[in-house]
């Protein structure tokens, strides 16, 4: 009989595993379906009905019979490594992220500390690709890709810092609960210090998942596929299980520094301890209720976590990419003075101010911001749709056969 | 049957061990250092068995960036064909073996020398849910508690014992080391700047 924690250990790694494979599935498709709807295209129709929503599932299928290639100049060692360095940096950080109140592979003390030392590895397995490939373009790639990681760990760490101040912790599932009850209590609305420390954080966020506009390791229009340009199969997909790993993992970093974590933010209490006493009694708290409540927070926290990763997507098919020299600029010179300037701020902010104003100031940034998302959810249902195109009427004819879905653009 | 846990210590210990052997024999530069980074994260798994998260996941972030790099100066600066190697003679095989041994020299004889070596608790690691607070690590950073001698595996003090105010914090060497490093950090950058002649236009 193996001991009770290794059975704990291998569970919570199966799961683990299965929702980063899994999520990295659904968002390769939704990334496919949200940049084929911004380029006026329909995206994946075909595979699985309706909306093409096993695309995915058959693109790796044909990832898994593929050939795998390594060229003849590689270094073979560092080429069939760097594809699992990659992904493990990604994958090893959701030990430590809590997906709910105590749904925690490991509620570890230092856990934002940890997520971002072990995602910082993942460089590492890019840096082995991109050398160990024996071509230019991928050289160029993983050189970028050190360059930029290098500088952009600076200025994300010091915004992560933010937070971690005002809670006093590094362990994510105490911030977290540091932010439970109504939405102004989340910290991302706490003052303009911790604001701007949440808009700072995405955007190195999205530059360390080398998300567009900060994708210079890939920039298939110089380098060809940049890193992996020499991948196929299996190899070329972990790299991708491994960037949507981090997509989410990054994702799930600010929805528990800024964004109240698991908290719904629409009830002044947590729910999973709230509805574990309602069904329970006052001594005996019910662990039915403390389940179902948590299970409303891990739907809330990965639905907060997959609406960053959406808007990491749709930034990418909005934005240009930026020169090599305007990415280091732009972190070097913008980035790390403003989050210099935000510890700084957040240290002296609650010392310096009457209480009236924290509290005041808190009540009309949150109003504000969510009178704001509202206005901007109406504005993208009441828009009114414009036809695809007005060019090759005999395709669009063809295509409204039904399986293709609607012809309008919302 | 042995632990579980006392069995994963042996495992990561004999194959940082290994990688370690590896960095010193590969003659590939590139190969080396990554050898070299897989030596470094099995020393942070190690911390991470003792239940020392915070000095694990420092090791991870500090040595990973430092070895990052080096790859990056392994590539740049000394590449000459597409893959770069280092031949070793004899004499430096000879010296480095000498060095080597010296230093394992010294560390054994510093312990046994010290008579309670014996008694020194055997490499037992944490409970997955009991990690050590690195509380501990920042109180003796301030001088509110001296933990390094009290546990010597971990350095973290016995909690059964009242905190007490040192003599010595660590805090004044660390930031002297760190303006220190920001002082070499601004003078690398000035020599490292385009010159200008003077009178140029910028």
């Amino acid at each position: 009989m193996p001991p009770l924690g290794l059975i704990i250990a291998v569970v919570s790694v199966v799961a683990l595993l299965t929702f980063v494979a899994a999520s990295a599935v659904f968002l390769i498709w939704v990334e496919r379906k949200v940049a084929g709807r911004i380029q006026d295209r329909l995206g994946p129709t075909r595979v699985g009905g309706k909306f093409g929503w096993l695309q995915t599932i058959a693109d790796g299928m044909k990832l898994l019979v593929k050939e795998d290639i390594i060229p003849g100049s590689a270094d073979q060692f560092l080429f069939r490594l760097g594809p699992y360095i990659a992904f493990c940096g990604a994958f090893v950080a959701f030990i430590a992220l809590p997906f709910g109140n105590g749904v925690v592979a490991l509620d570890m003390n230092i856990a934002i500390f940890f997520m971002l030392a072990v995602m910082s590895t993942e460089v590492f397995g890019i840096i082995m690709a991109g050398y160990g490939s024996g071509s230019k373009w991928s050289l160029f790639g993983g050189m970028r890709e050190a360059a930029q990681m290098v500088s952009y760990e600076v200025p994300m760490a010091i915004c992560v810092l933010v937070p971690v101040i005002v809670a006093g912790s590094m362990n994510l599932s105490e911030i977290a609960r540091a932010q439970t009850g109504w939405i102004y209590q989340w910290y991302l609305f706490r003052d303009p210090f911790t604001f701007c420390a949440f808009w700072t954080y995405f955007c190195c966020a999205t530059a360390s998942c080398k998300r567009a506009p900060f994708d210079l390791a890939e920039a298939e229009s110089e380098l060809v596929a940049g890193f992996h340009t020499e991948y196929s199969g299996l190899r070329w997909s972990f790299f991708f299980m491994g960037e949507y790993g981090a997509m989410f993992a990054v994702s799930g970093i600010a929805v528990h520094l800024f964004l109240g974590g698991w908290n719904l933010g629409l009830v002044p209490f947590e729910l999973s301890d709230q509805f574990a006493k309602w069904m329970g009694t006052a001594s005996e708290p019910s662990m039915v209720g403390f389940v179902i409540g948590n299970a409303i927070n891990v739907i809330v926290f990965i639905t907060k976590g997959m609406l960053l990763v959406f808007v990491m997507i749709w930034i990418r098919w909005t934005l240009p990419r930026l020169r090599i020299d305007q990415v280091m600029m732009t972190c070097l010179k913008y980035l790390l003075p403003i989050s210099c300037v935000l510890l700084l701020g957040v240290s002296f902010w609650h010392l310096a101010m009457p209480s009236f104003v924290l509290q005041g100031l808190r009540y009309v940034l949150a109003t504000v911001c969510v009178l704001w998302f509202l206005w901007t959810v109406r504005q993208v249902l009441t828009a009114k749709g414009t036809p695809l195109s007005q060019g090759m009427p005999a395709w669009w004819k063809e295509a409204e056969a039904p399986g293709y879905g609607s012809l309008t653009r919302t | 049957m042995m632990e579980f846990q006392a069995f994963l210590f042996y495992f990561v210990a004999i194959l940082t061990g290994l990688c370690a052997i590896a960095v010193v024999v590969t003659q590939n530069i590139v190969r080396s250092a990554a050898w070299l980074m897989f030596a470094l994260a099995g020393t942070s798994v190690i911390f991470f068995l003792l239940g020392a998260d915070f000095v694990a996941a420092t090791q991870l972030i500090v040595y990973v960036g430092g070895t990052l790099v080096l790859v990056v100066f392994g590539v740049m600066l000394t590449a000459q064909g597409p893959f770069i190697s280092m031949k070793t003679g004899a004499v430096e095989w000879a010296m480095s073996t000498l060095v080597g041994l010296l230093l394992v020299g010294v560390l054994i004889g510093t312990i046994v020398r010290d008579p309670t070596w014996k008694d020194l608790p055997k490499p037992k690691p944490t409970e997955a849910n009991q990690s050590f607070n690195s509380v501990a690590l920042g109180e003796s950073l301030l001088g509110v508690e001296e933990a390094t001698p009290e546990a010597r595996l971990t350095g973290t003090f016995d909690p059964r014992t009242a905190p007490r105010r040192t003599r010595m914090a660590y805090l004044l060497p660390f930031e002297i080391v760190s303006v220190h490093l920001l002082v070499v950090l601004i003078g690398a950058a000035y020599l490292a700047r385009a010159k200008r002649r003077r009178g140029a236009t910028p």
